[in-house]
């Protein structure tokens, strides 16, 4: 099954009068893994939470297979596409299981509620995110980097053909931040077209299908990593010299960013 | 996994904040409901046993028939303060569970979105410049003014340029109260005999209401609480946040709509039945979560028996506390409120 088409056409998004997001051409490749790296306040955020039709474009559109995001119906768009916000807020006194379970809701009707077979997507969204031990405990009395996991088992529960991230990683060591990538690769075989926010260029390159890099509210290079990312493309973007190692093991670059204090 | 034995692997159960068996704390609520509907139709100034109470309902004639003194005090006095005490308290609980859901904040009362300062403007307006006098009349007041309210308050946080939330809804629905607290003061000064009735409808009685004019606003109520029951998902799903809420598929514009829509139909009606009461809706929808924690399909029939029993036990309380006189309802349940939330704050930080 391929994931429908998920694009932004001439898009421009932003706060009231604030424009974040400048004209961006975007068509989301289906089927890979899309990561989406720039400097804070370059308007990769607001970018997703534009494809994740969470804010309306002020011009241009996000069209799903064409159709504009904004005129299909709620429900099936939420079959179709989940969206993990950054920070997302649990309910005080919620049970992991039950933070989970609410990704099963786009595919339950009004009177037909909960099903035997919304647990085994339950469980197996737990599974995959080594976090099914978790299941009876409270959401607020975990750690951070577990806390995360769970957020990404309920975007997982959800089952959606699109998946939209925004720094799922941000509070994880780098056993948890691989584990996550590992869980949304493995999504990624699997058929379902994943996007996503991090901020580590590294990991960004070693994952990633399609690179894309904002800078300015503007995608100012995207493709494979092994080609998208160059000393010219962190320096534009962050505004930061770096050295780029290619990975003996895998071949995508590995960026050593330089402090005005080094040596050349 | 460095994780406690306490987790249960892959099993979705639900965690319950007290760690009893569900229906142990089912009966319990329940036995306390009809305990609390006991004493309503017991206690008073005339004082009547439970079994008394129970004949005069159900076998007046061995009591003398439909004239003897307490098959009067208890069908034509206390028959109706326990029906419209059940009524009133129960609507209260669903609305502060509501009003607690869209606002995301757990001290939210139902007096947040302006119903009671718009349903104490009309009254005051109807005592004032109308004459109106009839129960029924000014129950009917307090229901307009209460819609007027909170469709200003809704036109107010809709019009707002970054879109509606929570904080402005709850902004907006303090600048409001405080307009219409004023105005209503600035009526009720220049005016003392509206000012004496007033006082006595503003503290909230369960006395001079007939069961009549109660039972027809009664249908206002049930719309209320099924459009509340309708909207137990959305508001689970509201407590994960806006953007969550919206990528799960809700609509949350008409979410909060139909969620003030709710509001306004019980506690306008509950107001209308029984003046201003504080208190019941907020201790209400707070203890039920202390109970059975956050899931609103739990959290609605558990508020409503709440809120029943409170409004029902501060009525029995109040008629015995001050004797000969009686205490209203409004001040008792405000009086007994206040310790308990705090109580109820405590322990559940205890619970964490």
């Amino acid at each position: 099954m391929t994931s429908p088409l998920l694009a932004a056409e001439g898009v421009t998004l932003g706060y009231g009068q604030r424009a974040v997001v400048h004209d961006v051409d975007l068509a989301v490749r289906p089927g890979a893994l899309t990561v989406l790296v720039g400097a804070n306040a370059s308007g990769k955020s607001t970018l997703v939470r534009g494809l994740a039709r969470l804010l309306h474009p002020s011009s241009g559109r996000i069209t799903l297979d064409g159709t504009d995001l904004h005129r299909l119906p709620t429900r099936q768009v939420a079959r179709t596409l989940g969206i993990l916000p950054q920070h997302p807020v649990a309910p005080e006194g919620i049970a992991v299981a039950d933070l989970v379970a609410h990704g099963r809701y786009p595919h339950r009707s009004f009177f037909r509620g909960h099903r035997s077979d919304d647990d085994e997507v339950v469980a197996a969204a737990l599974e995959a995110t080594d976090t099914a031990e978790l299941a009876g405990r409270r959401v607020d009395e975990l750690s951070g980097g577990q806390r995360q996991r769970v957020w990404v088992a309920m975007a997982l529960a959800q089952q959606p053909q699109i998946l939209l991230l925004d720094e799922p990683t941000s509070a994880l060591d780098v056993a948890h931040q691989v584990e996550v990538l590992d869980v949304l690769r493995a999504e990624v075989r699997r058929g379902t077209t994943v996007v996503l926010v991090i901020h580590d260029l590294t990991l960004a390159a070693r994952y990633a299908d399609e690179l894309v890099v904002m800078a300015g509210g503007r995608v100012v290079a995207r493709g494979e990593p092994v080609v998208t990312l160059t000393e010219d493309v962190v320096h534009t973007a962050f505004g930061v010299r770096a050295r780029l190692l290619e990975d003996p093991d895998t071949g995508r670059p590995v960026v050593l960013p330089r402090s005005a204090g080094d040596r050349e | 996994m460095l994780t406690s034995g306490t987790s249960r692997a892959g099993a979705p159960e639900q965690a319950r904040p007290s760690g009893a068996h569900p229906a142990v704390g089912l009966v319990v609520l329940v036995a306390t409901l009809v305990l609390a509907v006991a004493l309503s139709l017991a206690v008073g100034a005339r004082g009547t046993s439970p079994l008394t109470a129970l004949t005069a309902l159900l076998d007046p004639a061995a009591l003398g028939g439909p004239t003897s003194p307490d098959v009067v005090v208890i069908r034509e006095l206390r028959v109706p303060r326990t029906v419209i005490g059940l009524l009133v308290g129960a609507s209260l609980g669903v609305a502060g569970v509501v009003m607690q859901g869209v606002t995301r904040n757990p001290v939210a009362d139902p007096g947040l979105l302006g119903v009671n300062a718009g349903a104490a403007f009309a009254v005051v307006l109807g005592l004032s410049l109308l004459g109106v006098t009839s129960v029924l009349g000014l129950a009917g007041l307090a229901l307009l003014g209460a819609l007027a309210a909170a469709g200003l308050i809704a036109a107010v946080a809709a019009s707002a340029r970054a879109g509606s939330s929570p904080a402005l809804l709850v902004v907006a629905g303090a600048a409001v109260t405080a307009g219409l607290t004023s105005l209503t003061t600035l009526v009720l000064l220049g005016d003392p005999a509206a000012l004496d009735r007033y006082r006595f409808w503003t503290v909230g009685s369960l006395t001079g209401r007939a069961l009549d004019d109660a039972l027809a606003l009664t249908p206002v109520l049930a719309v209320g609480a099924l459009v509340a029951v309708a909207l137990a998902r959305a508001l689970d799903a509201l407590a994960l946040g806006d953007d969550v809420a919206r990528g799960l598929g809700f609509r949350l514009p008409r979410t909060r709509a139909a969620a003030m829509a709710a509001v306004v139909l019980l506690c306008g009606t509950a107001t209308a039945m029984a003046g201003p009461l504080v208190f019941v809706g907020l201790v209400g929808a707070h203890g039920a979560r202390a109970l059975v924690g956050g899931a609103h399909a739990r959290l609605l029939p558990v508020a409503a028996m709440l809120g029943a029993t409170l409004v029902l036990l501060a009525d029995a309380l109040g008629r015995v506390v001050t004797p000969p006189g009686e205490l209203e309802v409004g001040i008792v349940v405000a009086a007994a409120g206040a310790p308990l939330l705090v109580g109820l704050v405590r322990s559940r930080r205890v619970a964490l």
